[in-house]
Formats: structure tokens, C-alpha cells, sequence
């Protein structure tokens, strides 16, 4: 099996409770099923995104081949593996919202952070992500979601309300 | 038929109540009266399994395969463990419903998860939703679930019935191939979602290789109904081969988009008129009446159509998820187009080479189109390569990223011409059509 090498990172207390609790939901020895929620918790409590020394201490903590963590790192789109800004816009531009004008909502955010889609804030604040796939939420577009939350029937004006009040 | 007073019968049954996805609220409509019954033995496996099928139920996930006759391939009374799996990664673009029923209705869901899983031998459950549901959807089901638990709804020797079901939830993380049942189970083994070559099918080589079913979120959050109210009432909700309802995601530009639950065969007309008709005043110029994946259907045909399994099949396209995306003529069905091919081309897992490379050569070629560079043979071409991806890979995204092509350019061709001969430029354009 791999060689473990000496970590210089550590998972925290928190995110070790996590990843238990998933762990315990399957059986004996499929604790491979929990890679999906520990990297999600770990790319959480580092300001969004993964490093190579966070995914090993993941596979270390949790006794699977490093690969396999990096494999679902890397298949997953929730996963970020280079340092971006930490609050991960996602502007939905499939079919419904792309209909309802999700361009406008593109193009707006683009102008008012300066960045391209795929590019963070020099600040390190905001990482607009990409230009996203379908996130079922068709009957109220235009819509995005910065973190998880989701916000819909968005205007220019409605969308410059929501990211002034990100901290 | 009145469709309006037939509105949220089944899955959307406590829609307009006050916290509505309380247990409290789902008891007030008679929830869980149904798995009582199984506890208490009034009801048994093949009872309920026999109901399902007199139902009509047909899968919601898009596939349409007839529920009670899925689970009657269970081997139930194999020994060792087998699993109930719920598709919760809803994905497929246009459709939005099951996240409503995991907002507002997710004690519907886990009681259809438990007597399915009663009903085929299964004693462990998941429920696998989609990671973007993490911060609404994912805590309401987590709450419910913990609700169930302490009601003594789930767990071992459930009452001192004998019965045991238990109900985990699973977080997915982004990725549209984990709804392929497959793919899913992949992903919930903790690995990339790549779907598993079939035979042998899940419920007999299914999560860690035990027997699985694997099921959508609508379409068990339909059984307590069925059981509650008997599969007679359920099957007349709708036309014959199309059991029940349907929701209905009408998006795009409609005056007033939503789900709606309505009963299946609802005309096309009726429907879009609970939606308030086309927006703006405009005209209609098509619909893709069942999610990106089924062909799209110009306006007039569907105008003369029902919403149901048989009438969208005869018509040339599908019923899929019920996620009815309406454009009307101020749309480029070319740019329509390349957003779709843009999506299974993000979306392919790679490990077929005719999808693999067959979306990023659609995409490619269809932006070359826009871009003005487009050139005479490019359409035959377009169609080319989508029969060569369609029933050639693994799992049937190849399908879904075939059949948009094929349809658009089969009704839409002149389109299409007209942008490579004008250098990019858009008939709806020319035609002084373009939105604002």
C-alpha cells in the first residue's frame, strides 16, 4: 500500500467529527462511500477549495489509496483543486435560465466584480465559478447560487443587492 | 375534465399547509397511514407491490419503466443485505420538482422509500440528493428523517413489528451522470460516477454489489398515495398506460412558470393556459416537453397534444421528466441548441469514445455555425456524428446528447442554413423577431 509520508497538515477536530458521522452510515468497511462528504467539509473549512495535503489527510484519515480521493476531487464539480476566491458564484445558464436571461445576470456580475467567469477577486472575496449547468430551480430563472444558497428570479438590480451584502 | 380541481393529488397533497413538511402536517393528510398498515401486517410485500403495478405508476426519473414491475425483480427473499436507493440528483435541465418535494413534502418521500424497501426485502435505504441541494433541501430531508426516527416510524424491529428500515441521506457533489442509476451507485461507493456496463442490472449487482433498486423521488413519494387512496383511483387520474400525475415544470417563456401536479394526459392547450399562456403576447414557436434530453416538438404539433407517456412517444418525442421548457418565436433555435450540446459535452463521463468526443465535436461545430465560420456540409455532419453517438456508449447520455441534435436540425434546418449562409447571423434576427 502507499507509503505514508508525515503530514504537515492536520484535519481539524470538526471536520473529523464530520467525516465519522458519515462514515458510520455505511457498512463495515465501505467507509469509502464518506470520501464525497470529508472533501466537501474539508474544502469548507479551508475557504474553498482543496489542496494535495488536504486530500492525503483525508485518505489517511479515512484508510483509502490517496488516488481514490484525488479522482473524486478531480470528477466532482463542487470540487476546487487551485486556490480561488472563497465565496463560489455560480450563475446557471442552461436551457430555462438561459431563456429568462441569464446572459444579462453573466454579463452584469463579470462588470460589477471585474472578472471573468472562472476567475476570483484579487481580494480573494468571490471565485465566479462558472457558467452552470442545470441546478433545478427552471421555474424561477434567472437564478444562482453563491455557496449553496440559491437565489432566484434575479434582476442586475437584485443581483447587486445579494453580493453587497456577502461579507 | 376540470384539471384545475384535480391540481396537487399526489406528491404536492400538502401544498398550502402551514409547514407543510412537518410530520405533524403530513400525518393531518394521512401520511404514514399506509406503512402502519405494513407494520401492523394488514399489509403485505406482494399486496403492495400488486397495487403498485394495478396503479400504472411508471418511473418520474424520465425512463417511464412501469415501478411495480421494477420491483418484482428484486430477489426478496434472497439472503443477505439489499438496498432501496432513492434518485434525489435531480439534474436533468428544465426539471425542478423533486426539489419541492424534498422542501416541501420529504415525509412523502421516506415513507415511500420504507414500504418500497418493506416491499422487496430491503432493510437499508439511501437517499442520494444532489450537493447542490446542501443548503435548502438537504436539511429539510435531514429534519424529517430525525422526525421519523423519533416518531418510532423507522429503525429495528420498528414497534416490535419484527420490521427493520433503515434511512440514510447521501450528499452527491455536482456532477449531471450521477442521475444515471448506475452512475449513481458509483457515486455513492464513493467513486467517480461512471455508469456500470449492464447486465448484470442493480437488482442483482447493485450498491457493493448487493441487490438495489434504485428509484426516483417522485416516483416514491407517490406509493403512500397510491396505497392510501387504491391504485384504482390513482391509474383514472389519467389515460390508460399513464397512471396519475405528473409535475409538470413549465419554464422558459410562459407567463407563469411552475410545477404544477396535474393529472397525466392534461392537452398541451389546458396546460399552458394554467400558465398563463405565452408571455408578452407572443406567439408559440416550440416546446421540449419532457427535459433537454427528448426532442424538441415545434408548437403546432404540440398544441394538438396530451401530456402523457403515449401521446408525447406518438408525437416523435417523450414525456422524460415532465420539465416542459416552452419557447416562443422570438427564440434562435441554434443558440438553443448549442447551449443543449454545451451541456452533455461538460456533462459526458469520458469512459465511452463516441460521447467523449462525439459532444465536444457538436459543440464545436455548432459554435463554428455562430461564429459566422459554418460551412454548407456542416448540418449533415452534425447529424452524422449524433447517430454515431446514439446507441453506442454505456448509458443513454450518449442518447440524450443525440437526440436534441436530430430534432432541432430535422425541424429547425432552415435555421440552421440560414446562419451559415449569413455569416452568424440569426434568422429570428432578420425576421425582426429578436427578444429584447
Amino acid at each position: 500500500m502507499n507509503e505514508k509520508t508525515t503530514r504537515t497538515v492536520a484535519l481539524s477536530d470538526h471536520a473529523r467529527e464530520v467525516i465519522d458521522h458519515w462514515v458510520a452510515k455505511f457498512p463495515e468497511g465501505r467507509q469509502r462511500s464518506a470520501v464525497i462528504e470529508a472533501l466537501r467539509v474539508v474544502q469548507h473549512d479551508n475557504k474553498g477549495y482543496l489542496t494535495a495535503d488536504l486530500m492525503d489527510a483525508v485518505a489517511d484519515y479515512i484508510d483509502v489509496p490517496r488516488i481514490q480521493v484525488y479522482e473524486v476531487a478531480a470528477f466532482y464539480s463542487i470540487f476546487e483543486t487551485e486556490p480561488c476566491g472563497e465565496h463560489h458564484i455560480s450563475v446557471c445558464t442552461n436551457i430555462s435560465c438561459h431563456l429568462r436571461g441569464s446572459q444579462e445576470i453573466v454579463d452584469h456580475i463579470e462588470k460589477k466584480l471585474g472578472v471573468k467567469t472562472g476567475e476570483s477577486t484579487p481580494d480573494g472575496k468571490f471565485f465566479l465559478k462558472r457558467e452552470e449547468e442545470c441546478l433545478a430551480a427552471c421555474v424561477n430563472a434567472p437564478m444562482m447560487m453563491i455557496d449553496h444558497v440559491y437565489y432566484e428570479h434575479l434582476t442586475p438590480e437584485k443581483v447587486d443587492d445579494i453580493l453587497d451584502k456577502i461579507e | 375534465m376540470n384539471y384545475r380541481e384535480n391540481e396537487n393529488l399526489v406528491a404536492f397533497a400538502p401544498f398550502g399547509l402551514e409547514n407543510s413538511w412537518t410530520l405533524d402536517a403530513y400525518r393531518s393528510i394521512g401520511g404514514y397511514q399506509s406503512w402502519q398498515q405494513v407494520l401492523s401486517g394488514e399489509l403485505s410485500a406482494d399486496d403492495i407491490i400488486d397495487k403498485v403495478k394495478a396503479s400504472g405508476l411508471r418511473g418520474r426519473g424520465g425512463a417511464g419503466f412501469p415501478t411495480g414491475l421494477k420491483w418484482s425483480f428484486m430477489p426478496r427473499n434472497a439472503p443477505g443485505q439489499k438496498y432501496i436507493v432513492c434518485n434525489s440528483d435531480e439534474s436533468e435541465p428544465g426539471t425542478c420538482h423533486d426539489r419541492d418535494i424534498l422542501r416541501y413534502n420529504p415525509h412523502a418521500l421516506i415513507e415511500g422509500m420504507a414500504i418500497a424497501g418493506y416491499a422487496m426485502g430491503a432493510t437499508v435505504g439511501y437517499n442520494y440528493i444532489r450537493g447542490e441541494f446542501f443548503a435548502e433541501p438537504v436539511p429539510r430531508f435531514e429534519s424529517a428523517l430525525r422526525e421519523a426516527y423519533e416518531a418510532g416510524l423507522l429503525g429495528q424491529n420498528i414497534n416490535g413489528s419484527g420490521i427493520d428500515f433503515d434511512l440514510h441521506m447521501f450528499v452527491g457533489a455536482g456532477a449531471y451522470i450521477c442521475g444515471e442509476e448506475t452512475g449513481l451507485l458509483e457515486s455513492l461507493e464513493g467513486k467517480p460516477g461512471r455508469p456500470r456496463f449492464k447486465p448484470p442490472f442493480p437488482a442483482n449487482y447493485g450498491l457493493y454489489g448487493k441487490p438495489t433498486t434504485v428509484n426516483n423521488t417522485y416516483t416514491l413519494a407517490s406509493v403512500p398515495t397510491i396505497l392510501r387512496k387504491g391504485p384504482e383511483w390513482f391509474a383514472a387520474l389519467g389515460p390508460e398506460k399513464s397512471g396519475g400525475a405528473a409535475i409538470y415544470s413549465v419554464s422558459g417563456h410562459v407567463e407563469k412558470p411552475g410545477n404544477y401536479e396535474l393529472p397525466m394526459g392534461i392537452p398541451f392547450p389546458d396546460l399552458l393556459e394554467i400558465c398563463g399562456g405565452i408571455w408578452k403576447g407572443r406567439k408559440l414557436k416550440a416546446v421540449i416537453p419532457g427535459g433537454s434530453s427528448v426532442p424538441v416538438m415545434p408548437g403546432e404539433v404540440i398544441m394538438e397534444c396530451n401530456m402523457d407517456y403515449e401521446s408525447l412517444r406518438e408525437a416523435g418525442s417523450a414525456l422524460g421528466t415532465g420539465a416542459v421548457v416552452v419557447m416562443d418565436e422570438t427564440t434562435c433555435m441554434v443558440r438553443m441548441l448549442e447551449r443543449i450540446s454545451r451541456f452533455y459535452y461538460a456533462e459526458s463521463c469520458g469512459q465511452c469514445t463516441p460521447c467523449r468526443e462525439g459532444t465536444g465535436w457538436l459543440n464545436r461545430v455548432i459554435n463554428r455555425v455562430i461564429d459566422g465560420k459554418g460551412r454548407s456540409e456542416d448540418l449533415d455532419m452534425l447529424v452524422e456524428v449524433a447517430n454515431k453517438i446514439e446507441g453506442h456508449t454505456i448509458c443513454a447520455l450518449g442518447d440524450a446528447a443525440a437526440w436534441p441534435v436530430q430534432s432541432f436540425i430535422k425541424h429547425y434546418r432552415h435555421e440552421f442554413a440560414y446562419m451559415i449562409e449569413h455569416g452568424g447571423r440569426s434568422i429570428v434576427e432578420a425576421d425582426g423577431k429578436a427578444a429584447a
